[in-house]
């Protein structure tokens, strides 16, 4: 109990005093997560809307492999990008096994599931009414494409943050691809990990809450962003 | 009107920023690989495959410690050189090396690094330092083990707590790292193989799959016997209740071993680097580093450095001065 009063004093302390090494990791992980929400939400956010607005053969089948995708377990996503990029496996000349660069591509490999699967989601959620609507109006297709886009943009952007919330949560694949490597891939979940294991207790909550003070001003810029 | 003409702008965009990355999403990303580490590192940025960055996998146990961020920090100031360094539990960071992602292995179990120089994937292997593991428990001892022999007290922790006496419990690391193969050679000398006898033997063994600042606090919240490193004993002694039951003995001796990969079966290694650093921390400076680590935050020394003759003859047996640049 007494470490996660004291790690909130120290949060406090850290935050106030701008330690170097905390904003360091702070900046690194908001990097890396960012990065991969972004370019997760460019493959997730089209090809959800694509899947969504054509019918296909299998679309139910699709649908429900994305569901289950959730639940990819965060370090065999780092496993699978490990022996990719390990020097000893298919692109092991690029270099990119423990830099951001690799931790980048793994977070976005894990997050491009959730992503998609909750843009369908979200967009089948404003359908029923919004459709018949739009026909009863005479609209064209693409106008009402359109229009069921922008009434879905809330349900879209909880699901481009969730995504998020999971790359700057998770342990699983920035420990494996990027190894914790100080000064140059260490990120926030990675220190609480260490630092649980090296016995700092109230050094770790303290991470803990700067993180979560992160993803808050993300979430409410997101936010403000949306509603201009 | 006007804003379904922006959402078609947008949806445009995202349309065509899909297709980009279709084409070229590893591949837009790739250069960047290259280029951010020099915004985003404070260290001297390098290209990942030569250049002076020296790749070193290490043990979570040896790391957590806090020594080798202090010699990175010493080496990095003195050379210029890049130390990236990877702590990750003694069989990942075996394989690792086995994978040529690594040049340095920094670890501490002797027969994992023999059978790793037998297979032929490392060169110069030099011991640096040694302390030694504890068996640590409740202060109350329920098996009456202090002050015996360590193997003499892994007998008596066997038949107590096969035979259920009360309070006689075992957290073990379960997890095949350096100090789970030092307790699985234990048991063995105390004449119990691992495997078919301990292993399974009943609720008085719980493997527990962590680490071993993650073990210590499940020792003591069971009030069990663990077997532990010194430095990660001390780092978390004031959240246990747990006491030092035995700590003499040849059989806990912990021996720090660095080794370079070898060249020639991994041609990525940058063995000219790795080679001065492992002169460099065999150094009289570099041991002397070792040797002062800890004194500051728990009045004593963690590691004593290994000096010859000392380190040719038994219990140790290895090579810990010779030039590895030279030879």
């Amino acid at each position: 109990m007494n470490e996660i009063v004291q790690g909130f004093i120290e949060a406090i302390e850290l935050i106030l005093s701008l330690d170097p090494d905390v904003i360091e990791i702070t900046v690194r992980s908001l990097y890396v997560s960012l990065s991969a929400t972004f370019f997760a939400s460019l493959v997730a956010l089209p090809l959800g809307a694509y899947i969504y607005f054509n019918e296909f053969r299998g679309k139910r089948a699709v649908i429900n492999l994305l569901q289950t995708l959730y639940a990819l377990p965060t370090v065999i996503v780092g496993l699978a990008v490990f022996l990719m990029l390990s020097r000893s496996g298919p692109f092991g000349f690029l270099g990119m096994l423990f830099t951001p660069q690799g931790m980048i591509v793994a977070q976005t490999i894990l997050i491009i599931p959730l992503i998609t699967g909750l843009t369908v989601s979200a967009l089948s959620g404003i359908d029923r009414e919004m459709r018949y609507t739009i026909i009863s109006l005479g609209s064209s297709q693409l106008q009402s494409i359109i229009t069921i886009l922008r009434e879905a943009r809330f349900a879209i952007l909880a699901a481009v943050l969730l995504g998020f919330g999971r790359a700057i949560a998770e342990v699983g694949t920035v420990m494996l691809i990027g190894g914790n490597i100080r000064g140059f891939t260490r990120v926030l979940t990675t220190a609480i990990a260490l630092n649980t294991s090296m016995g700092n207790f109230s050094f770790s909550i303290a991470l803990g809450i700067i993180l979560l003070g992160v993803a808050l001003v993300v979430n409410v810029v997101l936010n403000l962003v949306q509603e201009r | 009107m006007s804003s379904g003409t922006k959402l078609l702008t947008l949806s445009l965009a995202a349309i065509l920023a899909l297709g980009i990355c279709l084409a070229g999403c590893t591949g837009t990303e790739t250069p960047d690989g290259q280029a951010i580490p020099n915004e985003t590192a404070t260290e001297t940025a390098a290209p990942p495959s030569g250049g002076a960055v020296l790749r070193i996998a290490t043990t979570t146990s040896l790391y957590d410690t806090g020594l080798l961020d202090m010699i990175e920090d010493t080496y990095e100031a003195e050379t210029g050189v890049d130390l990236l360094i990877s702590s990750q539990g003694t069989g990942k960071a075996i394989e690792l090396a086995t994978r040529c992602d690594v040049d340095i292995l920094l670890v501490h179990s002797p027969s994992q690094e023999q059978a790793f120089m037998d297979a032929g994937y490392g060169v110069n292997h030099r011991c640096i330092a040694y302390n030694f593991f504890q068996i640590v428990g409740p202060e109350a001892d329920p098996a009456g083990i202090a002050g015996m022999d360590p193997v003499e007290g892994f007998r008596v922790l066997y038949e107590k707590g096969t035979a259920g006496e009360p309070g006689v419990l075992f957290v073990s690391r379960g997890d095949n790292s350096g100090t789970h193969s030092k307790e699985k050679t234990l048991w063995d000398m105390a004449g119990y193989d691992y495997e078919t006898e301990v292993q399974g033997s009943g609720e008085w063994y719980i493997e527990a799959g962590k680490g071993m600042g993650e073990t210590l606090v499940l020792a003591s919240e069971k009030d069990a016997y663990t077997l532990t490193d010194e430095g990660t004993f001390l780092a978390f002694q004031t959240d246990l209740v747990l006491t030092p039951i035995i700590d003499q003995g040849d059989a806990l001796l912990n021996r720090y071993s660095i080794i370079a990969v070898n060249p020639e079966q991994c041609p990525s290694v940058n063995i000219e680097e790795a080679n001065n650093f492992i002169d460099w921390i065999i150094s009289d400076e570099g041991k002397g580093l070792i040797g002062s680590f800890g004194v500051e935050d728990y009045g004593k020394a963690l590691f004593t450095p290994l000096y010859p003759p000392e380190c040719t003859a038994s219990p140790f047996n290895c090579t810990c001065a010779e030039s590895v640049s030279k030879a």
